[in-house]
């Protein structure tokens, strides 16, 4: 199994720069799943245990509004990263994650990836500056969004 | 002087004069008195032009239509300074006594409102039909140095670019104009540090140099085109001697002397770019009351809108072109919301085209130095202070930058 | 003098045109979302003289409401029919919405600077679209799929408001279809009915395939949306001097001699709308500039 899922993660931009011990340990706490349209990630208030490279399809981040239904927040589609609650404590979902259409990622496992990047403060912060980077743009897209620019402005 | 002399300069005068009128040319001098200028307008009336001539005009010069020297200013005079313009009369027979006036030839050649078209609808359909006006050609009497340059500074916005305004070209065409060399001026002038007065040296008809003693009023005439000539040559005007035309010389280097107010150019373009976060801006902000005197006054500015309206019925509409200001909060506005929103931002934008992006466009400033604007603004906000202020954080900086490299 | 004055008559009837609107009928209005719609227009007599190119505008006037311009959203080699996309947010555009087939309206244009289309071939092309900025955008992707050869790859990135204010869909989904040109849409938000992207459409620029090195991007939208991809473009190492963007202010006049347009040393309406981003990069970040 690793030896199909290292040449990827080597390869993929999030992990660029990255020396080769340490994307064999993320190797290590990773797996290949695959959902269907429609099926759950994960739900709000969930523990957060993983997060996902996208190989295939689209993911979307939604919340529940009682009474009408989910709203999408963010789609994410092949090469992107998603999930960092695992890294915070108290490492709980504050999104559902849904399978728009048939997506096949890699899963990682962050708790068997905490512990490593404790025990290599070196990993921990590549790990952190990659989410910290990650977290930037997700910022970025959503102060864009908060301007609702082709709105009517009336 | 004995009077031989004087009869002898007569006869001598008259010989020249003589000599002359069978052979004028472009650049002669000549002396007349009042009446002799009234022989000007009527010459000019007869060849079908409206004379337009400074008179007073609610507490004001203004320019307004006139039909002989009897509608001039005689005796009247002007103070002006920062926020303030008064009128005076005085026992004087001066014609041409003042300065710039409330209003300028812009007016005339790009009138404040105009019907473009009309239009007259039938139920979904309509025509439109171009409103061609029949107009007089006009001759301008008594422009002064700052506003022939702001003609000539039109002139390049509105018919030297891609696209051209037709009623401008029109009005300009069949212009006349009688400029004056300015005998006086007020603090608010500034046409030395333009280059632009204040006398007129070339691009006129005819020009005049009022010259005034306690026993004498003449005036220096000079031909500048063959429009010009065409309307003198049949006037048996003398010549002017030496002695004339040295006292017109004076007359302007008095006036060129009496001008203190400057603007320094030097780098003012790079400046005023460079300023657009100066916290000036933000203090003329709270002091302008953005009421667009300063744009209405300008002899250069140009900026319109269009206005459609149509009649009681909805059967027929119009389309107008009207002088508009980019002091007001609609000129910049977008669905949305307006560009320039704070008071501040509109007047550096306006003194930022006046006197740095104007350059870029048309290759000339868009100031001429008439004072108009400073006059005019009922705050007396100073075009040429603001100026300094600019350059002065420029310098201070500098300074300190170099004391850093001590 | 007098001849000097009929002379000048016949000058004014010359010049004048172009602050003469020419008349227009309406073929067809076609609604396209819940506050877009499309007029098709044919001319009544004389058609405007000059051939029009995508990313120019016209001053189109609504009898007696007034006047507003609109860019061109058709196949500009249909000419002299003219095809203009507007959006219903004003007096004029909602008086424009109300024109029936064979109804009058007044054209006064085609202004502006045009989109580089023939400049640009043999790159790689990125059309980046926000929100009714898709219009503009229309006739430049009909000239370069009328020239499909001419180019490297074509892609085309939209992003709108909500699934309901996509403008254009069935044409998205047809340019979708084809082999020769990527096209991805996103939208800010939406429910969960809608199975494409929710995200900005910078965003998309970072997944998209192109050669950075050789690509020209047009891009038209709202000026912070322009503002945000040409830097997500930049960091993909476009270059900014083959980023196209197409600036927007109050046009009165349309010809350069009105002001409201004035952007420091510009007259968009003249000078522009278009223009690379190298030009407009620093002034656009000016406060009220």
């Amino acid at each position: 199994m690793q030896q199909t899922l290292e040449p990827y993660l080597a390869e993929h931009p999030f992990l660029k720069g990255m020396n080769s011990h340490h994307v064999e340990l993320i190797t290590g706490c990773a797996e290949n799943r695959r959902y269907n349209p429609g099926e759950f990630l994960y739900r709000e208030g969930d523990e957060a245990t993983h997060f996902y490279f996208i190989r295939h399809g689209r993911l979307a981040q939604e919340i529940l509004r009682p009474q009408k239904g989910g709203i999408v927040i963010q789609t994410s589609g092949p090469g992107d990263v998603l999930g960092w609650a695992w890294l915070f404590p108290p490492h709980f979902r504050n999104l559902d994650c849904r399978a728009v259409e048939l997506t096949r990622v890699l899963a990682l496992d962050g708790v068997c990836l905490r512990e490593k990047c404790e025990q290599d403060h070196e990993l921990g912060y590549e790990i952190m500056k990659r989410f910290a980077h990650l977290m930037e743009q997700e910022l970025e897209s959503m102060r864009l969004r908060l301007l609702d620019i082709y709105g009517n402005n009336d | 002087m004995g009077t031989t002399n004087k009869a002898l300069e007569k006869k001598i005068n008259k010989k020249i004069s003589k000599s002359v009128t069978s052979d004028f040319q472009i650049g002669d001098n000549f002396c007349i008195d009042i009446k002799e200028l009234d022989s000007i307008f009527t010459a000019l009336k007869e060849k079908s032009f409206d004379l337009i001539g400074p008179t007073v005009k609610e507490q004001t010069i203004a320019f307004d239509q006139i039909e002989s020297v009897k509608d001039l200013p005689e005796g009247y005079t002007d103070e002006q300074s920062p926020g303030i313009y008064r009128v005076k009369k005085t026992d004087s027979k001066t014609l041409f006594n003042f300065t710039t006036g409330s209003n300028s030839l812009k007016k005339y050649l790009y009138p404040p409102h105009h019907t473009l078209w009309t239009a007259s609808r039938n139920k979904g359909n309509f025509t439109v039909k171009e409103n061609i006006p029949n107009l007089k050609p006009l001759a301008i009497i008594g422009l002064r140095a700052c506003d022939l340059k702001a003609m000539f500074v039109q002139d390049r916005v509105l018919t030297q670019g891609e696209y051209k305004d037709s009623y401008y070209q029109l009005r300009r065409n069949s212009l006349f104009i009688v400029a004056v060399n300015c005998s006086r001026s007020v603090s608010t002038c500034f046409c030395t540090s333009m280059g632009s007065g204040p006398s007129v040296t070339n691009d006129f008809d005819l020009a005049l140099t009022e010259l005034i003693t306690n026993t004498t009023h003449k005036f220096r005439l000079e031909v500048g085109s063959d429009k010009g000539l065409d309307v003198v040559k049949n006037l048996k005007f003398k010549a002017a001697t030496n002695k004339e035309l040295n006292d017109a010389k004076e007359v302007i280097k008095k006036t060129t002397n009496s001008i203190t107010r400057q603007l320094d150019l030097h780098h003012l373009d790079v400046i005023l770019k460079g300023s657009h976060d100066h916290k000036i801006w933000d203090e003329i902000g709270k002091e302008c009351l953005n009421c667009g005197n300063c744009t209405m006054a300008c002899p250069t500015c140009f900026c319109h809108t269009l206005e459609d309206t149509t009649d009681l019925t909805g059967s027929t509409a119009q389309r107008t072109r009207r002088w508009d200001s980019c002091f007001t909060i609609e000129f910049s506005y977008l669905h949305g919301g307006s560009v320039r929103t704070s008071s501040g931002a509109r007047y550096r934008h306006w003194m930022t085209h006046k006197l740095a992006t104007w350059i870029e466009q048309f290759d000339m400033s868009g100031c001429v130095g008439c004072g108009r604007c400073i006059t005019w603004c009922p705050v007396g906000i100073d075009i040429t202070e603001v100026a300094q202020t600019l350059r002065q954080t420029v310098l201070d900086e500098a300074h300190a930058v170099a004391w850093e490299e001590i | 003098m007098e001849t000097t004055i009929e002379h000048n008559c016949e000058q004014v009837v010359n010049n004048n045109h172009t602050m003469t609107p020419t008349i227009y009928r309406v073929e067809k209005n076609r609604r396209d979302t819940h506050d877009t719609f499309t007029l098709h227009l044919s001319p009544e007599d004389q058609p405007l003289e000059t051939v029009y190119e995508p990313g120019q505008f016209n001053m189109l006037y609504a009898f007696g409401v007034g006047e507003v311009p609109i860019s061109i959203s058709g196949d500009t080699t249909e000419w002299p029919k003219l095809v203009h996309t507007i959006r219903a947010v004003g007096s004029v555009t909602n008086a424009l919405q109300s024109l029936a087939t064979g109804d009058s309206i007044g054209v006064r244009g085609p202004y502006g600077k045009p989109w580089p289309v023939e400049a640009t071939k043999g790159k790689d092309i990125i059309l980046v679209a926000g929100g009714i900025g898709l219009a503009p955008l229309r006739p430049a992707i009909y000239q370069i799929l009328h020239n499909r050869e001419s180019y490297g790859k074509v892609i085309l990135l939209y992003g709108s408001r909500r699934p309901l204010d996509i403008l254009f869909r069935k044409e998205l989904e047809k340019w979708r279809s084809r082999l020769d040109m990527f096209v991805d849409v996103t939208v800010d938000s939406s429910d969960r009915n809608w199975n494409g992207n929710v995200g900005v459409v910078p965003r998309l620029i970072d997944t998209a395939n192109f050669d950075p090195i050789d690509t020209a991007a047009f891009v038209c939208g709202p000026e912070v949306m322009m503002r945000f991809t040409a830097m997500a473009l930049n960091k993909r190492g476009v270059s900014s001097d083959n980023i196209y963007v197409s600036l927007e202010r109050n046009m009165k006049c349309g010809v350069g001699l009105c002001g409201h347009c004035q952007m420091s040393n510009q007259f968009i309406c003249k000078d522009g709308p278009v223009y690379t981003y190298s030009q407009v990069r620093e002034t656009v970040l000016i406060r009220e500039i």
